[in-house]
This record gives structure tokens, sequence and C-alpha cells, in this order.
């Protein structure tokens, strides 16, 4: 029931599509609970969060 | 501070104005006469200059009205949308998805990535890389992410979806991300070793 209600498991590409809208709008609580579950278990996907952040930070240095 | 000084402050950070502009505008004549409009507009504003930002942060908030009045002068020849549709679409970075949609070209492990932001050099790479994005996915990331406006602003002054928006924003940070790899962070790059 819990599984049918929060769809099928999210995929690497999804979960870097969210985690770049993630940067430039507020996503759904469905959206965010899918994407934690989904970095919990998948390292190369939390690197590409660091990379998503890394690349916020940089630019803001480059303004300032 | 004196006139004089504030003058000679302001024009050191003419290149990366200029910079800033080209990338947003993609033509040079345009950037310059932008760039002047916004040093003209800080010379003779600078007493709203508080010092609470820094001056580059101060002048980019200028550089970006400007910007956004030349996007505007130009609206009576709009970018090319049919471009745009081009760079709207996700399909080129799917190669680095196995059908699955599992990474098949994992993102690498960039260590302590904050560590580059000390290097003068990390930004000459950058700005590279923020020149190869093709134009309009490098003109739409330069107005979010170092002129900072707003999706909204965005989507309203290009006329573009907030769909569109998301695509191109994805597809650019793809792109740097790749570019950052193979030309700093990555085991084959020749970046200096930093102290």
């Amino acid at each position: 029931m819990l599984k049918r209600l929060l769809g099928h498991t999210l995929m690497c590409r999804e979960a870097s599509r969210l985690l770049s809208r993630g940067e430039d709008a507020q996503l759904s609580w469905l959206q965010r609970w899918r994407l934690r579950a989904h970095l919990r278990v998948c390292a190369m996907c939390a690197r590409f969060e660091t990379q998503m952040r890394f690349l916020r930070t940089a630019m803001g240095r480059y303004r300032t | 501070m004196d006139a004089a000084r504030f003058a000679a402050e302001i024009e050191q950070h003419r290149r990366y104005l200029l910079r800033v502009a080209q990338l947003q505008l993609r033509d040079n004549d345009l950037a310059q006469d932008v760039v002047q409009d916004t040093l003209v507009a800080a010379l003779s504003g600078s007493r709203g200059f508080d010092g609470r930002s820094s001056l580059k942060t101060w002048l980019t908030g200028i550089l970006k009205h400007k910007v956004v009045d030349a996007i505007r002068r130009r609206a009576k020849a709009p970018v090319s949308l049919s471009v745009l549709d081009d760079e709207a679409s996700l399909d080129d970075f799917d190669a680095l998805f196995k059908a699955n949609g599992a990474w098949d070209s994992p993102p690498a492990d960039w260590g302590d990535p904050e560590a580059a932001l000390g290097q003068r050099e990390f930004f000459d790479v950058m700005e590279i890389c923020l020149e190869k994005l093709p134009a309009q996915t490098g003109r739409v990331f330069v107005m979010r992410e170092v002129l900072g406006l707003g999706t909204d602003e965005i989507c309203k002054e290009l006329a573009i979806t907030a769909n569109n928006l998301w695509v191109i924003l994805y597809r650019a940070r793809m792109a740097l991300r790749i570019c950052l790899d193979e030309n700093w962070f990555g085991a084959g790059a020749a970046r200096p070793k930093p102290g």
C-alpha cells in the first residue's frame, strides 16, 4: 500500500533532474521523500548532489 | 571615498562585468555598451553603495538591470525560439544513463571541491566552461546563477515556460559539471596544484 502510494523507485536519471530542479523550485513532499530515499542508497547521486551544490556556491563566489 | 578612487575601484571590475555581459548577451558590441552604462550608473549612483555587499556584487546588481533592459530593447528581434527548443531537450544527456535510468557515466568524486574556490585559475576554467555552453543555454544559466534573476523573471523576459527553464538549467549544470570534471577535478585535468 505504502509502495503503491509512493510510486516506483526513483532512478538516477530522475534523481539528477530533481536535484537540479530543487536548486530553482520547492520540490513537493513526495519528490523530496523519494529523492532522500534514493540518496541514502546511491553514492553516485550523492556525488551529483555535492556537485550541484558546489556549482551554486562557485557561481555565488564568482560574483562577489 | 573620493570620486577618483571610487572610479578606479569600479574600473577594476570592468573585465568581469564584460565577461558576464558577453556570456549573457552573446554580442560583443552590445555587451560593451551595457557595461559602459553600468559603470556610468555606478559612478553617478555611488552613494547607493553602502559597503554591506562587495563592490563586485553591487555592480553585478546594476549590470543585471542593464542586461534586462537590453533584452527588452532587443525583444523586437527576439532570441530564436527554435534554437531554444533545440536546447530545451533532455536527449543529449541520456547517454550518461543506462536504459533503466541508472548512471552509465557516474559522477566522479571531487573530494573537497570548495578548496578550488581559493584558486584564481579555477575561475578562469569556469569562465571557459561557461563560454562553451550552447549559446541560449549559457545565457539562461548566467541570468540565473550570476545575475541572480528569479525563475519567474527569466521566464517572463525570455518568454519561455517554467518547464523549458528547468530543462535548460539542468542541461547547463550537467554540461558544466562535465567540463569542470574534464578540466579541473578529473584525474586527467591539468590543474595547477594548490600552494
